[in-house]
C-alpha cells in the first residue's frame, strides 16, 4: 500500500540539506507521496528505507502482461473491490482448454473456431484470449499437440501438465509467446519454478488454502521469481468466491505482498449452460484469467459481454461521435431519428433500423454518453439540443420532408422541438425494437 | 507465520421479506417463500449468514403474450394461450416453487380488462395453483390504480408481493396493501437515491419496512446490465453499513428484459436461454434475492446453480 509523506518523512534523515533541490525533508517527502520526486535525489537515504520505499510503489496486485506478440494482453494492478469505486481495470484474459487426447483435425477444428471467435458489440471488438493444451496422454503427445497448437493460433498458450520432462520440450518451441504453465504445486514448486525462470513462462501455483499458496509464493518471490498467478483449484462455488475475494481483499486492504498476483480460474463443465454459469462468477468476483472448455459461439459471445459490462468504466459510460449517420441508401426522402450519443442507445437504435431494411438517418446528439431518459432527466437532451444538431449537419438541407422522428419516451417536447426546429416532429416507438414495423409503416 | 484473513464486520442485515401465507397464517398456500435476511455480501457465508437460498419466480400472464419469441412459446406450447394451465405447468412441471403473474390485459392498449374480472382472474388463479404469488399490474399507472387495490382485496391474507409502487405513484396501492396485508415492490429507475427516498415515503406511512422489496430496474446482458449491478451493489454495501432505508431485497425482471435483446432472438435458441441466464448469474452475485424469468431450461440451470452456490 502507498506511504503516506508523514510515513516517508519519518524514513528521512531529516537535515532539511536541501541538496534533494526541496526546502526541507518534509517537502521531499510530500514530494515523494505525490510520486512528484524520485528517491533518487536524496543523497542520504538508507537502504533499509529505501527498500521500504521502493516496495510501497509497487502496485498491490502485480501487473502480468501474458502472451508474446499481438495477442500478448495484460493483467492486475487492480485498485478496487466493486466497480463503482473507480473501475476494473484490465478485463481477464478468457481461454478454452483443448486434451492433448483429441485428434489433431479435432485441434485444428476447434483452433479454426477459437480464432474466429470475434464480435462486434456496441462499436467495441470483443476478443477471447488463450489456449490451454492439457496433457493427458504421453509426453510426446503432449508437445506434439503443443506444437500443433502454437502453430495454428496467435492466441496466449497455457500448458497444463504436472510433467517437467513433457514441459520442457514443449517450452522450448514457445520461446517468444510467453506461455502460462500449470500448474505448479507444492510437491514440484522448485523445479516448476526453474522452468518458468529458464524459459521466461509465467507460473500459476495451485494450492487449495490461501496459508500454503501465500508460503509458496513468497518462496517463489525469494528465489527471484514473481510472474506468477495464483489458484486455489477445484472447490464448490461459494469456497471460490471467498478465496477470490480474499484474494483480492488481502493485497489491497491488508497490504498483503505474498498474494499480490492476479488469480486464474478453471470453469469446467460438461454442460455448458452450468460451465458459463460458474465462468460468470469468476469474471464478476476478480480472476485475472478463466479457463473453459466450451468454443460454440453462443456460450462464448455471453460470456465476452459479460465480461464487457463488468470492466466498462462506471464514470465514462461508452459513447459515439455526435453527428449524422447514413444507414444504407439514403435520398432525400429518408426517415431522420434523433438519438442519444450512448453507444448502447446508438447501436440498439442502429441495430433495428438496419433490420428494418429502411435506409434512414440517426442524427446522434451529444448526451455526453447518457441514455434518453438520463439525458432528458439532466437536460443533456433538450428541445434547443436537438435544434443546435439539426442546424449543425444541416438535417433541412438534406431531406424534403422535414420530419424528425423522437423516441417515445421523449414525447412531451414534442411541441417545443416543433417550434424551435421548425422542423414537424413524430414520435417514435418507446423502444428500439418497435422500430422496424415504425419504419415500415411511415 | 498464520495468515490473517481480511474478514468484514457488517453492522446492518437485509429484511427477511416472507411471500405467501399458508392456513394457519389465514391464507391458503401450501408453502411460503423467504427472501432476503442476510447480514453480509453475496456467498460470503465465512463473514455472516445467508439464511435464505435466492429464489427464481416463473413469469405467467393473465393473457398470451403475443410478443414473445417464438423460442420461448415453442417452450411452453399452447399452455400460453390459457394462463391457468401455464400456470399450473410451471408449477406442476417445472416445479415452481413462486410465480409471477403480470396482469397485462388489463391495459388499455390490450384488453383493457376491468378490475373486477382481474381480481376474479386472481381469485382463480389462487385457486389453481398453491404457491406464493408475485403480482404485477400493466404498467398504465391510472389503469394500476384501479386493478391493483381490487386484485389486493380478492387475494386479502395470502401474503402476495404486489406491484409496482414508484415515486410519483405509490399512495393507492400502498393503502390497499396495507389493508390486505400484502408486500410491495418498490420500483426506482437505477438510482439508489430514488430507491432510498421511496422505501422512505412508503414507510412514512406507517407501511413495515420489512415489508419492501426493491426493484432496482434492470438491464439484460449487454444491454445496461452493469448499471444495476453496480447500483445493487452500493444499496447492498449501504445497506450492510446500516442503512435500514435500503435493506430491503431486491426483485430482479430478469425475463422481460434478457428476451428483448437482439441476441435472445436469434436463429440459435441457445443464444437466447444463455443470455437469460447470464444475467440471472450476475444479478445474484450483485445481490438479487428474487428473479423474474421466463424460459423453463433457463429457470431450471439457474435454480441449479442457485443450488451449488448455496453447497457448503
Amino acid at each position: 500500500m502507498a506511504l503516506s509523506g508523514l510515513d516517508i518523512y519519518k524514513l528521512l534523515a531529516k537535515t532539511n540539506c536541501r541538496e534533494c533541490g526541496f526546502a526541507t525533508c518534509l517537502a521531499f517527502a510530500m514530494a515523494l507521496a505525490k510520486k512528484a520526486a524520485g528517491i533518487e535525489k536524496c543523497p542520504y537515504i538508507n537502504e533499509e528505507a529505501k527498500r521500504m520505499l521502493e516496495a510501497s510503489a509497487q502496485p498491490p496486485i502485480k501487473l502480468l502482461c501474458i502472451g508474446g506478440g499481438e495477442k500478448s494482453f495484460e493483467i492486475g494492478n487492480e485498485s478496487v473491490m466493486f466497480r463503482h469505486e473507480e473501475k476494473f481495470h484490465r478485463p481477464c484474459g478468457i481461454g478454452f482448454i483443448l486434451d492433448d487426447g483429441l485428434s489433431d483435425a479435432q485441434i485444428k477444428e476447434r483452433l479454426r473456431k477459437i480464432n474466429k471467435s470475434r464480435f462486434e458489440r456496441v462499436g467495441q471488438m470483443l476478443e477471447v484470449n488463450l489456449v490451454a493444451v492439457r496433457q493427458n496422454k504421453s509426453g510426446q503427445r503432449f508437445c506434439d499437440a503443443v506444437k500443433l497448437v502454437a502453430e495454428n493460433t496467435d492466441l496466449a498458450l497455457v500448458l497444463m501438465s504436472r510433467d517437467p520432462a513433457a514441459l520442457k520440450p514443449a517450452l522450448e518451441l514457445l520461446k517468444a509467446r510467453r506461455p502460462v504453465i500449470y500448474p505448479a504445486v507444492k510437491d514440484n514448486l522448485q523445479e516448476f519454478a526453474l522452468l518458468a525462470k529458464e524459459y521466461g513462462a509465467i507460473l500459476v501455483i495451485t494450492c487449495p488454502d490461501l496459508e500454503g499458496l501465500s508460503a509458496a509464493a513468497a518462496q517463489l518471490n525469494k528465489e527471484g521469481l514473481s510472474d506468477i498467478l495464483l489458484d486455489t483449484g477445484k472447490k464448490e462455488l461459494s469456497d471460490k468466491i471467498w478465496d477470490l475475494t480474499q484474494l483480492r481483499r488481502l493485497p489491497l486492504k491488508r497490504s498483503n505482498r505474498s498474494l499480490g498476483y492476479p488469480v486464474l480460474a478453471v470453469a469446467e463443465e460438461d454442460d455448458p449452460y452450468e460451465e458459463a454459469l460458474e465462468a460468470v462468477t469468476y469474471i464478476g468476483k476478480y480472476a485475472g484469467i478463466v479457463l473453459i472448455r466450451g468454443i460454440e459461439s453462443w456460450e462464448v459471445l455471453s460470456l465476452l459481454t459479460l465480461r464487457q459490462n463488468i470492466y466498462t468504466d462506471p464514470q465514462k459510460p461508452l459513447q459515439i461521435e455526435p453527428k449524422l449517420y447514413s444507414i444504407g441508401q439514403v435520398d432525400d426522402k429518408s426517415p431522420v431519428l434523433v438519438t442519444t450519443n450512448f453507444s448502447l442507445t446508438y447501436y440498439t437504435v442502429l441495430g433495428e433500423v438496419e433490420a428494418s431494411k429502411v435506409p434512414s438517418y440517426i442524427m446522434s446528439v451529444d448526451t455526453e454518453g447518457m441514455s434518453v431518459l438520463t439525458a432528458w432527466a439532466a437536460e443533456k437532451f433538450t428541445p434547443e439540443k436537438i435544434t443546435a444538431t439539426v442546424n449543425k449537419y444541416g438535417v433541412r438541407q438534406m431531406v424534403r420532408h422535414n420530419r424528425l422522428i423522437i423516441p417515445g419516451y421523449v414525447a412531451v417536447m414534442s411541441g417545443e422541438l416543433e417550434e424551435s426546429s421548425g422542423c414537424k416532429v413524430v414520435v417514435g416507438p418507446k423502444e428500439a425494437a418497435g422500430l422496424p414495423s415504425f419504419l415500415k409503416n411511415l | 507465520m498464520a495468515l490473517q484473513l481480511a474478514t468484514e464486520k457488517w453492522s446492518g442485515e437485509i429484511s427477511e421479506v416472507i411471500i405467501g401465507a399458508t392456513k394457519d397464517e389465514g391464507g391458503s398456500r401450501k408453502s411460503v417463500v423467504r427472501i432476503g435476511g442476510e447480514n453480509t455480501l453475496p456467498f460470503l457465508f465465512n463473514e455472516g449468514k445467508i439464511p435464505n437460498p435466492v429464489c427464481v419466480a416463473f413469469e405467467v400472464w393473465d393473457t398470451a403474450p403475443s410478443d414473445w419469441p417464438e423460442c420461448l412459446w415453442r417452450a411452453f406450447g399452447k399452455s400460453l394461450n390459457d394462463s391457468l394451465s401455464w400456470a399450473k405447468k410451471c408449477v406442476e412441471e417445472y416445479k415452481a416453487k413462486i410465480l409471477c403473474v403480470r396482469l397485462q390485459s388489463a391495459h388499455p392498449d390490450f384488453a383493457d380488462t376491468p378490475p373486477e374480472a382481474c381480481a376474479k382472474f386472481i381469485a382463480g388463479l389462487l385457486n389453481a395453483v398453491d404457491v406464493p404469488l408475485v403480482i404485477i399490474g400493466c404498467g398504465d399507472d391510472a389503469k394500476d390504480n384501479l386493478v391493483l387495490p381490487a386484485v389486493s382485496e380478492a387475494a386479502k391474507g395470502e401474503r402476495c408481493l404486489i406491484g409496482s409502487a414508484v415515486q410519483d405513484n405509490y399512495k393507492t396501492l400502498v393503502a390497499a396493501l396495507s389493508a390486505d396485508g400484502h408486500n410491495i415492490i418498490a420500483e426506482s429507475p437505477i438510482d439508489i437515491n430514488i430507491a432510498k427516498q421511496l422505501n422512505i415515503l412508503i414507510s412514512d406511512t406507517g407501511f413495515a419496512l420489512s415489508r419492501i422489496v426493491i426493484n432496482p430496474t434492470i438491464g439484460a446482458l449487454g444491454y445496461g446490465l452493469e448499471y444495476a449491478y453496480s447500483i445493487m451493489e452500493r444499496a447492498r454495501l449501504a445497506a450492510l453499513s446500516g442503512d435500514k432505508t435500503v435493506a430491503s431485497p431486491f426483485i430482479c425482471f430478469v425475463g422481460q428484459e434478457a428476451w428483448k435483446a437482439k441476441e435472445a432472438k436469434s436463429e440459435d435458441e441457445r443464444q437466447g436461454i444463455i443470455w437469460e441466464m447470464l444475467s440471472a448469474a450476475a444479478l445474484i452475485q450483485a445481490g438479487a434475492g428474487l428473479l423474474v424469468m421466463r424460459h423453463p431450461v433457463a429457470v431450471e440451470k439457474v435454480n441449479k446453480y442457485i443450488e451449488r452456490l448455496f453447497q457448503r
